[in-house]
């Protein structure tokens, strides 16, 4: 099925988890900010969400440095 | 008619000329700004000026600060930074440098929060001194702040951050600011700030290490209310160290984001 992450289409599996997205993608979940379908989640949301058909999702990573 | 001089509103006679008010109020001034513009030269008055006489090598008091940075920044400019509150999370290279960047700005209430102590290894790139290395960052970057504003209210706390004491301790700021070093505390207080308030700015970065570019880092809108400041990608590790110059131009993008948000720009589009 197809979603949206960062504004591109990316196709996933059906019943694929956001946090089997973010694994796919390479980033470490606890350096990251997720707007789910406009939602701002917390990190201990990120196991518990099914993808669906159609989601937005926009995803920052952050890199160390300050 | 009435002339605004340094603040007051102050009756003279008409025509009177630049150098007759200076003569008048303060002879002594040597530096005249007048509708915001230093001026050398005597202009005939017709009552709609603003005029700040200054003497220099004096230290101005708080009236006359007000008056310096009135002029400087134009009315519409600085009362809504007098107004404002900013929060700053964070006193290392990015924070240290933002607070001073919105204290000479005359942002009128500034909340820092940080756990750290001054440490030789900042000196490369954080706003400290030598004779500060062991002072909590806070205490230290206090008496820095106040060297430039004894005036405006600054409150900073030495504690470290987290998403039970960040809403409490910022609840009141218009704008928030990420300057943390670690990851995983951007990660977090952008989830923390984000979902608690929805409706105010925060303002993070993100990838400001080495000496790359200086072009590569932007400002963007990255999700909600959340704006970005950095290249996005240069991690601090071996080989590609934190230095002042690009921490400095990150620290900058956010001052002025934080700037822009509070004169009600929009930070990402030129007006």
């Amino acid at each position: 099925m197809e979603i949206t992450v960062n504004n591109q289409q990316r196709t996933v599996d059906t019943s694929t988890t956001l946090s089997a997205l973010i694994d796919e993608m390479g980033l470490d979940d606890k350096r990251i900010a997720i707007e789910y379908n406009r939602d701002i989640l917390s990190r201990e949301q990120f196991s518990t969400i099914t993808l669906q058909a159609g989601d937005t999702i926009e995803i920052v990573n952050f890199v160390g440095g300050g | 008619m009435q002339i605004l001089v340094n603040e007051k509103l102050l009756e003279f006679p008409n025509h009177y000329s630049l150098f007759q008010v200076r003569d008048t109020v303060a002879p002594n001034a040597d530096l005249i700004i007048c509708n915001g513009t230093t001026c050398a030269c005597n202009q005939t008055l017709d009552g709609t000026e603003r005029i700040v006489l200054i003497q220099r090598g004096i230290q101005p008091n708080v009236d006359e600060l007000e008056a310096l940075l009135l002029a400087r920044h134009t009315p519409e400019v600085h009362q809504p930074l007098k107004n404002a509150t900013v929060g700053i999370a964070g006193a290392g290279g990015l924070g240290s440098a933002i607070a001073i960047a919105l204290m000479r700005c005359g942002v009128g209430h500034l909340i820092i929060a940080d756990y750290d102590v001054v440490e030789p290894s900042n000196l490369n790139r954080q706003h400290y001194f030598l004779d500060q290395i062991g002072q909590p960052k806070v205490t230290a970057l206090r008496e820095t702040l106040r060297r430039i504003n004894p005036f405006n209210s600054l409150q900073c706390e030495n504690v470290t951050l987290d998403c039970d004491n960040i809403p409490p301790l910022f609840s009141e700021v218009d704008v928030m600011v990420e300057a943390f070093d670690c990851p995983e505390a951007k990660a977090m207080i952008s989830q923390c700030w984000l979902r608690t308030f929805p409706h105010k700015p925060l303002v993070a970065a993100s990838g400001m290490a080495g000496y790359g570019s200086s072009n590569s880092i932007t400002t963007r809108r990255a999700l909600g209310n959340l704006y970005i400041c950095g290249d996005g990608t240069t991690a601090v590790q071996p080989g590609s160290g934190l230095m002042a110059p690009r921490v400095g131009i990150a620290a900058h993008h956010q001052a002025n984001t934080v700037i822009r948000l509070l004169l009600g720009i929009d930070p990402i589009e030129e007006n």
